[in-house]
């Protein structure tokens, strides 16, 4: 007898029902977005159906390197995350803020009312879930609210999906972050897939993942399946690439300490200050504000976009940058990420999603540069 | 145009309804709504997101008496593109204004106290606000003292309102030049030198320091050798701004957005981060 799945059911999804669960988000009106290869990397983009996703790929990452592969299987997800976050879509890099048009002695201002889409997220992993909840306090919890930030939060739909392989420059084990997604989702999905069989166990997060999964054929996950689940999560856990050296808790007091420990200045050396750790990162927040104005100067657009603490100008202050080195700037990054950012907002600012390091020119690497200074207070 | 209030990054309309120039590069300008409604109460110290069309946007301290908000009262150097701009607009010209802004003076701790403000060139210009809701409310609090350094006496800010409070019999009021010019008849030295000869109880003192980063903090070691504990020195920060609510992440100095947590803070929670560079 069919009854309808509820919160916290675990369910077996085929590959043919998880292709329904997409087409039956577009039927809802979601603008569906997902992993799906493009330029030799895996992005995120529109999803028409599963074909769209990178089936049989890998990737290989390492300090300033990324490489796809081919798997010896058809796995949906076999891969870690690629350049690009959710951030694009929920805090976009340019966003037009208003326009304004001179009107003899006055001006017209018009508000930006372009319709935002409601998104669904397929294959967010548990990192990317922290990193969302980290720009929600960002953008959410504050004195102030971004309106746009919660507009298109506010109907997202999350399909995540729980790391069935660690990357190379991964270390959200240490960063208490991963692999397994453990809140913010609507469904959770664990790959299982070897040469008899390929399917899904559905967690399920919220009513509206139970709504979603209703009238899809599947049965109830059997505890083997569930034992595979647990083996498969545990095993990411234990093959990171990379790893903090020590806890997200200490990090805050050990960077606090050491504004003026020469490492910065070791860093410095090889920062090139091109600002993509900051582009990459899940949840670097930062933004400027430019006026866009016609010839005539008649109209004007104010268009917020993403910056860089690693920018010059970022700290221009009449005549000059207060960061004018880039050991500051480099400093002023990572300390805020992993120290002021508990000051601010409660918590570590970093996800351990590894980004920073694989599309780091230099591979500049925060674990190694944190572990520089841990270190060096050990021997102290 | 109906314009919605509760987008925190839409700016409102105002007019440039008189022009004062103070002194060279240095001007103050009051401000009417264009939609003649009220103009936000706002508190000593804070300060307005000032948009000039087509430029940008700049932060600015509000400089008028917080017990009459109307009209609007900014004093602005010229020093940039935007604050340029400003500078080239005449009366009855409109520019967009956000705001008010970022944690005020803390007048009511000062109150049954002792009150020291140390300004140092522009940093009157936040000070003023908080000589006006002194005078009007003088009981309130014990001697006060105003000790203000100018580079040299042509660059005195405000300088007949500061000759109007030097003749208040219950004000202190001293003045001293960097470099004084021939007719200077008055003290020549750095603002910090002042603070010994002032007359308070440092015990029960709350400073209000405003100035450039490191006249601010010569000050508050200067008071703290006076014995005025880090906790009662109060400064006013400047950054970067691109949006005054803690989203834009320019105005970061260590742990606090100089949006919201600022611009005044107490020395004692920067007192370490004022010590070094490039924070």
């Amino acid at each position: 007898m069919h009854s309808s799945p509820s919160i916290n059911d675990q369910l077996i999804m085929q590959c043919e029902q998880f292709e329904q669960l997409l087409q039956r988000l577009q039927q809802r009106e979601y603008h569906v977005l997902g992993p799906t290869v493009r330029n030799q990397a895996i992005v995120y983009d529109t999803l028409t159906s599963i074909a769209d996703l990178p089936k049989g790929y890998t990737d290989e990452q390492d300090g300033g390197s990324y490489r796809l592969k081919q798997r010896h299987d058809d796995a949906f997800f076999g891969y870690a995350v690629g350049p690009h976050s959710w951030k694009q879509f929920l805090h976009p890099p340019i966003t037009r803020i208003w326009r304004a048009k001179r009107d003899g002695s006055s001006f017209h201002i018009a508000k930006e009312d372009k319709g935002i889409p409601k998104y669904a997220f397929i294959g967010v992993r548990s990192c990317e879930l922290h990193a969302i909840a980290i720009q929600d306090r960002v953008f959410l919890q504050g004195a102030c609210t971004d309106p746009g930030y919660q507009e298109r939060r506010q109907d997202l739909f999350i399909v995540a999906i729980n790391c069935g392989q660690a990357g190379g420059t991964c270390f959200c084990a240490s960063m208490q972050t991963g692999p397994r997604a453990t809140f913010g989702y609507d469904l959770a999905l664990t790959e299982i897939v070897d040469t008899r069989q390929h399917f899904f166990v559905v967690h399920i997060g919220t009513e509206l993942g139970a709504e979603m999964m209703d009238g899809l054929v599947c049965q109830q996950a059997s505890p083997d399946d569930l034992q595979r689940d647990e083996q498969i999560v545990a095993c990411t856990a234990q093959t990171m690439g990379r790893q903090m050296a020590t806890s997200p808790v200490e990090l805050k007091g050990l960077l606090a300490r050491n504004l003026e420990h020469p490492r910065w200045e070791e860093v410095a050396g090889r920062c090139l200050s091109c600002t993509n750790c900051t582009m990459v990162c899940p949840t670097c927040f930062c933004t400027t504000v430019e006026d866009v104005i016609d010839l005539a100067g008649e109209e004007t657009e104010r268009v917020r976009k993403w910056d860089s603490c690693f920018n010059l100008d970022f700290s221009y202050l009449y005549g000059g940058s207060v960061r004018a080195s880039a050991k500051s700037r480099y400093r002023q990054w990572m300390t805020h990420k992993l120290s002021t950012w508990y000051d601010q907002f409660g918590s570590s600012g970093c996800v351990g999603c590894g980004r920073c390091i694989t599309w780091c020119p230099v591979a500049i690497d925060i674990t190694e540069e944190v572990r520089a200074i841990y270190d060096s207070e050990q021997k102290e | 145009m109906l314009v919605e209030r509760n987008d925190p990054m839409l700016p409102r309309w105002y007019r440039i309804q008189h022009r004062r120039e103070e002194l060279a590069n240095t001007f103050t300008v009051t401000l009417e709504p264009q939609d003649h409604e009220d103009i936000p109460v706002f508190d000593c110290g804070q300060f307005n997101m000032l948009y000039v069309f087509g430029v940008g946007e700049i932060p600015i301290s509000i400089s008028g008496d917080p017990a009459h908000p109307a009209p609007l009262i900014h004093t602005i150097r010229a020093v940039g593109n935007v604050s340029n701009g400003l500078q080239g607009l005449k009366s009855g010209a409109l520019i967009g204004v956000r705001g008010p802004f970022g944690t005020p003076w803390p007048l009511a701790l000062a109150e049954g106290k002792d009150l020291l403000l140390i300004a140092g060139g522009l940093g009157l210009a936040p000070l003023r606000s908080v000589m006006y809701h002194v005078i009007a409310h003088r009981k309130a609090y014990g001697r006060v003292t105003l000790l203000y350094g100018a580079r040299t006496p042509e660059d005195m800010l405000y300088r007949q309102e500061c000759e109007h409070w030097r003749a208040h019999l219950d004000l202190d009021v001293a003045v001293t030049v960097d470099r004084a010019t021939e007719s200077w008849r008055g003290s020549v030295g750095v603002v910090t030198r002042l603070i010994a000869h002032a007359l308070f109880d440092p015990a029960k003192t709350l400073a209000f320091v405003c100035g450039p980063e490191v006249m601010m903090r010569f000050c508050a070691q200067e008071l703290e050798k006076c014995r005025v504990p880090g906790e009662q020195i109060f400064i006013s920060m400047e950054r970067n701004m691109k949006c005054a609510i803690g989203f834009c992440g320019h105005c970061q100095y260590g742990p606090f957005f100089i949006c919201k947590d600022g611009p005044v803070l107490p020395y004692y929670q920067v007192k370490d981060l004022l010590r070094k560079r490039e924070i």
